[in-house]
């Protein structure tokens, strides 16, 4: 019998659990988001690259239940390739819908993912008017 | 894939020699213990042969044990019960604030409707200080409940110290043994007690069956009305199967607590070591030498409990975290948190709890599995570089 795990993931949250894309902070970005509530067991940073209104490449780090883990990987992916504007239009459903739904009771792992693409878009427009 | 159960505080699987005594008064014993016909007689003897072996594990009369469906009924049953009986006589409870939420939320329901309750705080090792039961005792207090040992961090009370108090203050004294009973020791004269929990699936019993020991003499009003059952204290038809099934899983357990005792200690003290030399940042909550002999609960840095948990459940290892992260409840184990724990280390804590089928490639397997899998989520954790200011 393969084990379910918890909260009965769908596969995908337990594959992008288990083996997160991006991984890891960009050396020089042009933005850094963050969402930070380690008291509440959340520590989150994202690290993006901005080319022509474009996002480039997106890295981050999580400190995290799994279903944050998996959610903030799956952002950090969908942002790659969008504009700024397209990437601060992604909705929670989106986020949900791309990890194959995400479990009622983890359904804020998807407005941390939106909270942490609107701080690290507002920290590079920040950075590019100084 | 194989799978290694290590939560054996959380449930035990049922003894297969529990489930075949408990078969016959499903199937074919089934009379209902109050009919007066020979069907409802032999379930009636069962019942009573149960009562009577339970007791005497425990050091208690018959007449002195009504079965619940559970421990956390034996807690309510107790706590309400004692405090609706004196309700002329005072209003106040001592209890501890690492209870289990079975004896602390009734607690809290009783102090909203007026009651007034002293959660006791713990030193950091989770042990209640008996000096602070004597000092919190008013001329008010009706009861005090502390449990025999705790189910998170495996701690165990000085409940002959507090009973002594108790005796002195002529109040009556209520645990929650549903950790220990089966475990190790648990007698009502040495412990000293007047109330006492117990549960069957903690020691390889079923589910749905537990029992509440009451001191002769101590009267309680009881939760359920009805038949009258169980003395008058807990009206509803007896569970005939369960009953005999509790009482086959105390029989088999009980004179296994010597060996199992030193087994389970060396295998937990094992783990701890390993967990502790090959882990960086890693601590052991609760007491060390006080301690169950199967619990293990440890605190990881930088990493959050339930995303260890979920891969180590990946990997076939099934344990438990005090961390628990959803949108309606997030909140790090009150457990830990009244032993003075930062929020961030409640976070990362695993508790790992050993039983019958434990042996040591269990513990060898988990703590390569955990090496593997803290390397892991420590590389994905943006603490490790703000706490350590690395990179």
């Amino acid at each position: 019998m393969m084990a379910k795990g918890l909260f009965n993931f769908s596969k995908k949250i337990l594959e992008r659990f288990s083996n997160p894309e991006n991984v890891g902070r960009i050396v020089k970005p042009d933005g850094i988001g963050y969402v930070s509530d380690p008291s509440h067991g959340i520590d989150l940073e994202l690290y993006i690259k901005i080319n022509n209104s474009i996002i480039t490449e997106a890295k981050f780090k999580a400190f995290g239940c799994a279903a944050t883990i998996a959610t903030i990987s799956m952002v950090s992916e969908m942002i790659e390739g969008k504009s700024i504007d397209q990437a601060l239009a992604i909705s929670e459903d989106e986020i949900s819908a791309a990890l194959n739904g995400l479990p009622p009771s983890k359904m804020h792992c998807a407005r941390l993912g939106r909270e942490l693409i609107s701080s690290a878009i507002y920290d590079s427009k920040k950075r590019s008017n100084i | 894939m194989k799978r290694i159960y290590l939560d054996y505080a959380a449930t035990t699987p049922t003894d297969p020699e529990v489930a075949k005594a408990m078969l016959p008064y499903l199937t074919k014993s089934y009379g209902n213990p109050s009919s007066l016909h020979s069907f409802g007689l032999e379930a009636k003897e069962a019942i009573e042969e149960a009562r009577g072996s339970i007791a005497d594990s425990i050091g208690a009369r018959s007449s002195e044990v009504i079965f619940t469906s559970g421990g956390t009924e034996a807690d309510n049953l107790a706590i309400k019960g004692i405090t609706f009986q004196n309700k002329s006589r005072g209003d106040h409870i001592i209890t501890s604030s690492i209870e289990h939420p079975a004896a602390i939320e009734t607690c809290k329901f009783l102090e909203k409707r007026g009651n007034r309750i002293t959660y006791l705080r713990v030193d950091s090792n989770g042990l209640v200080d008996p000096d602070e039961i004597k000092k919190a005792i008013t001329n008010k207090t009706i009861l005090v409940s502390i449990m025999h040992a705790n189910n998170e961090v495996g701690t165990i009370e000085p409940i002959a110290d507090i009973a002594k108090i108790t005796k002195e203050a002529d109040i009556p004294f209520h645990t929650d043994a549903v950790q220990t009973f089966g475990h190790i020791p648990v007698n009502v004269k040495s412990l000293g007690v007047d109330l006492l929990s117990v549960s069957a699936h903690k020691l390889y019993g079923p589910k749905g069956i537990g029992a509440l020991y009451v001191r002769k003499g101590l009267e309680l009003t009881p939760l359920f009305h009805g038949g009258g059952q169980e003395n008058k204290n807990r009206s509803g038809t007896e569970n005939t199967a369960s009953i005999v099934g509790f009482a086959k899983a105390v029989d088999l357990t009980i004179q296994e607590i010597p060996t199992e005792t030193i087994r389970l200690t060396s295998l937990r003290d094992l783990f701890i070591k390993g967990i502790l030399e090959k882990i960086d940042d890693t601590r052991l909550n609760g007491h060390p030498q006080l301690r169950l002999p199967n619990n293990i609960n440890v605190s990881i840095d930088y990493i959050e409990g339930e995303s260890v948990m979920l891969n180590l459940d990946l990997e076939g290892i099934c344990v438990s975290t005090g961390s628990a992260c959803s949108s309606s409840e997030h909140g790090p184990s009150h457990v830990l948190l009244a032993m003075g724990l930062p929020r961030e280390q409640a976070y990362g804590s695993l508790r790992i709890t050993l039983g019958r089928w434990t042996n040591e490639t269990h513990i060898e397997y988990i703590l390569d599995s955990l090496i593997k899998i803290v390397t892991k989520l420590r590389a994905m954790s943006p603490l490790v570089v703000k706490v350590k200011n690395i990179e």
